[in-house]
């Protein structure tokens, strides 16, 4: 019964993947209803594990053979599942296209960009090699690759990640698809390469006409593309909306949580809403409401029946209180318990507080060397050229910047506590260039760090007490003092004592980052380094650990060196803000003076092209569209090095670019008494 | 390697502290958490078991005879096993049980002693020349190059003469010595990507020693390679040192091990088949045993490993994946 408005129809579709060894079956998917009418964008959000790649895997027909697949997937009213591969692989590819997450596995790394690109088009459409490439080279050029015809002869890994998902794209709009599914296709990459990523994804949807499915975790993502919203949890749908309506007026609280966990570029300060506990895995589901264990909302009845999706044919919900939440229309604050931040007694003024880590000038270049046997020195990666840093006592500094900005670098160099390149680091008020082996090892406890990954950063083979005790025993504290401090410090990040003789398999990923914490502040550092410290983890999780912090920053009088890429996450957290561009620091100062005037050029396009979780402001919005890449770290060029990419640079007359070009730029103050400098020669052109 | 872990204690406090810690007790640590799963995984304690056994056979067994390992029989030449002589006689007339017994004291002393000097120093070695790199690991591989090319009977002909009155314990370190280089090539390349793994990195900003690092962190990740491949150690080691025989090293006639024995019986096996049997079959008991251990010490050391745990490994596999995010993002 497909309108003819209705092009995809996914009904109670439904996924298991074999157990082995007559082990029961897990399910992934447990029936799904989605529909995508022609042209729309449908955006599918949910966390790790929801299902929601599943689903679109299942509607391709790519899962592998261990999974079941049951229900009915439509497309035009043709029967999807269980149809035979050969006609499932005509239908792929030209009427459903695919964009992956991750642009560098998607592409085979032996061939050529435009032999792969011409393949898709030769495998549908009876054309004629030459014109599998003419227009495998136009569709290059629809995606925004520059000079197309070059590009076709490249191989994958000569191209940046953005270019690549953006081939990616192009080769899915080959043969003109009716649906086009997007799995993550931004998550790989920075902000400013995502905001181009999914300028690209709009133009070829207007292009080939195409609906487009998109598949995200993100939320402000979702909010920036989607015309519809099906939010899945525990392998089902549990709200599906229009997208205004969605986040103006949810109706499951899971969908309610989730807005409210989201950091926000527009707003600041204050606790974020966590929704309590972590998702259940597949065996663990009873039959309630999968949500009920982490519902503040749960009565009895939804531990009794699992909720179907109902309500206007506008907005659905799996909740037996959807109706009540649609009257009240809660903030999420008011339906989830939130932790009070205590207020930090610190001094208010800076300038009263001592400074813990003052980085002035920082170089750290690294060799490019050749030869086998003999290495010749044949170039430098400028990784960190230029860097100034300033913290006090009690406060974070968000460090910013894309991938190859020199954030680990700087981070590296701080640690080492060494005598840097160039450049000066002090550590509470000790130059490092002067320290001798003890004093190292002294300083070691003052400064500790809480890495990206809670997986990669616990050793796999050691009890979490061990994990903990170690930056104790590293600082030769007594056994008895040792075995004092363990329970004492899993209490102070939110898990139990019990826990200590547990490995680090057995724990979540945001209960990993705690234990992580609790080792770093084992031997009561004052400034602890977070290395996008919650990037690897789901919303609903991030907004707990970010909580944690505040309070012990609060508690504490830490000072914390935040380095992030999500510019949402520093805004809500950061006191003071340095924004890095190609191992240089290029803006710095007050949260508040940069998010509301930034003076860089860069810091404009950065803060424009971060999507927020609101579909309103999102479309009131203007967009600065930063053009390219970043160009190599390898050459050190004269004059400004952001000028490639400049939209102020662009705009200026000829006879002011020339400062641009011929004289670096320094970090000087917006104004005398102000906490703000920018490395610009004309910081206030182009200012909104 | 768990040795090194500051917090070893004894057995009898594993069996006070029974799972259930009472919170705010002093937490278990890693030593006494792998020894409790070592205690429960079943196919441990039975290895361990008979091992004790096998030594207890080797060293007491031989006083339940009159007969010694160098004695003759002339009245019983290749006679099958009865009631004077147990396990049957050779071609001279020896008692095949003396015998057997003599070879299993001097087999199962040399095979467990030359596996773990062999992995004691591959660890070490393969350890600090991953961990440390630059010229610490260029002399390292060097060396261990060098070892590899050399044609160890030759050195061990030359230096053979010298060592003929030091008896077995130069046997043992002359074996190991030739044994450890390939495993020791491997555990450097493992250490090198372990190396770059986070909780090696969060140590050293912790300001934590290079070599307490390779013990407590490096060693520990390498160890399911380093046992599984000690326990085969073992078994090559009784049956090289055969080899070594030939070159009038090592156990020299009269006296007699596994591995001579079971070098002579190999001809007689299909028609005399104790004077072979009965030393093969302790061998492979022998080695058995040795796996055995080696198999419950790496689930031990191994958290994720399905014994010792309730969780099966699909179970872990499942919530790790389930739980961790990562794939997400």
């Amino acid at each position: 019964m497909t309108s003819p408005a209705e092009l995809l129809t996914v009904r109670d579709l439904r996924v298991e993947f074999a157990g082995a060894r007559g082990r029961a079956a897990t399910p992934a998917v447990r029936g799904v209803d989605l529909t995508v009418r022609r042209g729309e964008t449908l955006g599918i959000v949910g966390e790790s594990g929801s299902g929601k790649s599943v689903t679109a895997l299942a509607v391709l027909g790519l899962l592998p053979g261990t999974a079941g697949i049951t229900g009915s997937v439509e497309l035009d009213g043709r029967e999807l599942v269980g149809l035979p591969g050969r006609e499932l692989a005509r239908i792929r590819g030209s009427r459903i296209a695919m964009v992956f997450q991750d642009p560098l596995s998607a592409f085979t790394p032996v061939y050529r960009i435009g032999d792969q690109i011409a393949e898709a088009v030769l495998v549908h459409q009876k054309v004629d090699k030459a014109a599998a490439r003419r227009r495998a080279a136009e569709l290059l050029d629809l995606v925004g690759i520059p000079d197309p015809v070059r590009a076709l002869d490249s191989f994958p890994h000569e191209f940046s990640g953005g270019m690549r998902q953006r081939a990616m794209i192009a080769m899915a709009v080959a043969n003109e698809p009716d649906i086009l599914l997007a799995d993550e296709p931004t998550t790989a990459l920075d902000v400013t390469i995502q905001a181009q990523v999914l300028d690209v994804l709009r133009t070829a949807q207007r292009e080939t006409g195409a609906a487009l499915v998109l598949v995200s975790h993100d939320l402000g993502v979702i909010a920036q593309m989607a015309d519809r919203v099906a939010v899945m949890y525990a392998g089902r749908v549990v709200e599906t909306a229009g997208v205004d309506e969605l986040f103006a007026a949810p109706r499951h609280p899971y969908t309610l949580g989730l807005i409210g966990a989201v950091p926000r570029l527009d707003t600041r300060g204050g606790p974020l809403v966590p929704i309590p506990g972590t998702p259940p895995a597949p065996s663990q589901l009873t039959g309630g409401c999968p949500f009920a264990p982490r519902c503040p909302l749960a009565e009895d009845r939804c531990l009794t029946g699992e909720p179907q999706l109902t309500g206007p044919e506008s907005h659905l919900a799996a909740c037996v209180r959807a109706d009540e939440l649609a009257e009240r229309r809660p903030a999420p604050a008011e339906v989830y318990p939130v932790p009070d931040v205590p207020p930090s007694a610190l001094a208010p003024l800076r300038a009263d507080r001592e400074p813990v880590l003052r980085v002035s000038g920082l170089t750290k270049t690294f060799p490019i060397l050749k030869g086998a046997v003999f290495k010749r020195r044949v170039g430098e990666v400028y990784a960190v050229d230029g860097v100034e840093l300033d913290i006090r006592r009690g406060e974070t500094l968000g460090l910013v910047g894309e991938s190859g900005s020199g954030k680990s670098t700087t981070l590296f160099e701080v640690l080492g506590l060494a005598r840097p390149e160039a450049g000066r680091i002090e550590l509470l008020g000790q130059d490092t260039a002067g320290l001798d082996r003890a004093a190292v090892h002294r300083l070691r406890a003052q400064l500790q760090i809480v890495f990206q990954d809670p997986m990669a950063s616990l050793d796999p083979r050691m009890p979490i007490g061990d994990v903990i005790a170690e930056p104790l025993r590293a600082q030769r504290t007594p056994k008895p003092e040792i075995d004092r401090r363990i329970p004492d410090l899993l209490r102070l990040v939110g898990l139990e004592p019990a826990h200590a003789s547990r490995y680090p398999h057995e724990f979540s990923g945001g209960q990993r980052q705690r234990i992580s914490i609790a080792r770093a502040l084992a031997v009561e550092p004052q400034l602890l380094v977070l290395d996008e410290p919650v990037s690897a983890l789901d919303v609903s999780i991030q907004a707990g650990v970010l909580n944690l912090l505040q309070r012990l920053k609060a508690e504490l009088g830490l000072a914390y060196l935040f380095v992030s890429h999500d510019l949402s996450v520093i805004r809500h957290l950061a006191d003071r803000v340095s924004v890095m561009y190609l191992g240089r620091t290029v803006e710095q100062g007050s949260v508040e003076a940069v998010f509301n005037t930034p003076r860089h050029p860069y810091t404009r396009a950065l803060l424009s092209a971060v999507p927020l979780p609101d579909p309103v402001a999102e479309r009131a919005r203007e967009r600065v569209l930063l053009a390219g890449d970043p160009p190599s770290p390898t050459e050190r060029r004269a004059g400004c090095r952001f000028r490639g990419r400049c939209a102020v640079y662009t705009a200026l007359a000829p006879e002011l670019r020339t400062r641009c070009e011929q004289e670096s730029p320094v970090l000087l103050d917006a104004a005398p008494d102000a906490d703000h400098a920018a490395a610009c020669h004309y910081p206030t052109e182009g200012q909104a | 390697m768990t040795g090194a872990v500051p917090t070893v204690t004894t057995a009898d406090a594993v069996i006070e502290n029974a799972p259930t810690t009472v919170a705010d007790a002093a937490p278990a640590g890693r030593g006494r958490l792998v020894l409790g799963r070592l205690l429960a995984a079943r196919g441990a304690v039975a290895g361990t078991v008979i091992v004790l056994l096998l030594f207890l056979l080797a060293f007491v067994g031989p006083y339940l005879t009159h007969w010694h390992y160098t004695d003759i029989d002339y009245a019983a030449m290749r006679q099958p096993p009865s009631a004077t002589h147990w396990f049957g006689t050779g071609g001279l007339g020896q008692d095949v049980y003396a015998q057997t017994l003599r070879g299993l004291q001097k087999s199962l002393i040399i095979g467990l002693l030359v596996a773990l000097l062999s992995t004691v120093v591959a660890g070490l070695v393969g350890a600090c020349a991953g961990y440390f790199g630059g010229w610490t690991d260029r002399l390292l591989i060097f060396f261990v190059d060098l070892m590899l090319v050399f044609p160890s009977f030759l050195v061990i002909t030359i230096i053979s003469p010298r060592l003929k009155n030091t008896g077995w314990i130069a046997f043992v370190v002359l074996l190991a010595a030739f044994n450890w280089m390939i495993t020791a090539r491997v555990v450097r390349s493992m250490t090198i990507s372990l190396k770059e793994r986070e909780f090696v990195r969060a140590a050293q900003f912790m300001g934590v020693r290079p070599l307490r690092i390779i013990l407590r962190h490096i060693l520990p990740n390498a160890a399911s390679y380093l046992i599984v491949d000690a326990t085969i150690a073992v078994g090559s080691a009784v049956m090289s040192e055969t080899a070594l025989s030939y070159f009038g090293f090592g156990v020299k006639a009269p006296d007699v091990s596994l591995g001579t024995l079971i070098a002579d019986g190999t001809d007689a096996a299909p028609t005399y088949p104790w004077m072979f049997y009965f030393a093969a079959g302790l061998l492979v008991l022998f080695v058995l045993a040795v796996n055995l251990i080696g198999d419950g010490l790496r689930d031990a050391l191994d958290p994720t490993a399905e014994a010792g745990r309730a969780p099966s490994r699909r179970a872990a596999r499942l919530s790790r994946s389930t739980r961790t995010p990562k794939g997400s993002r």
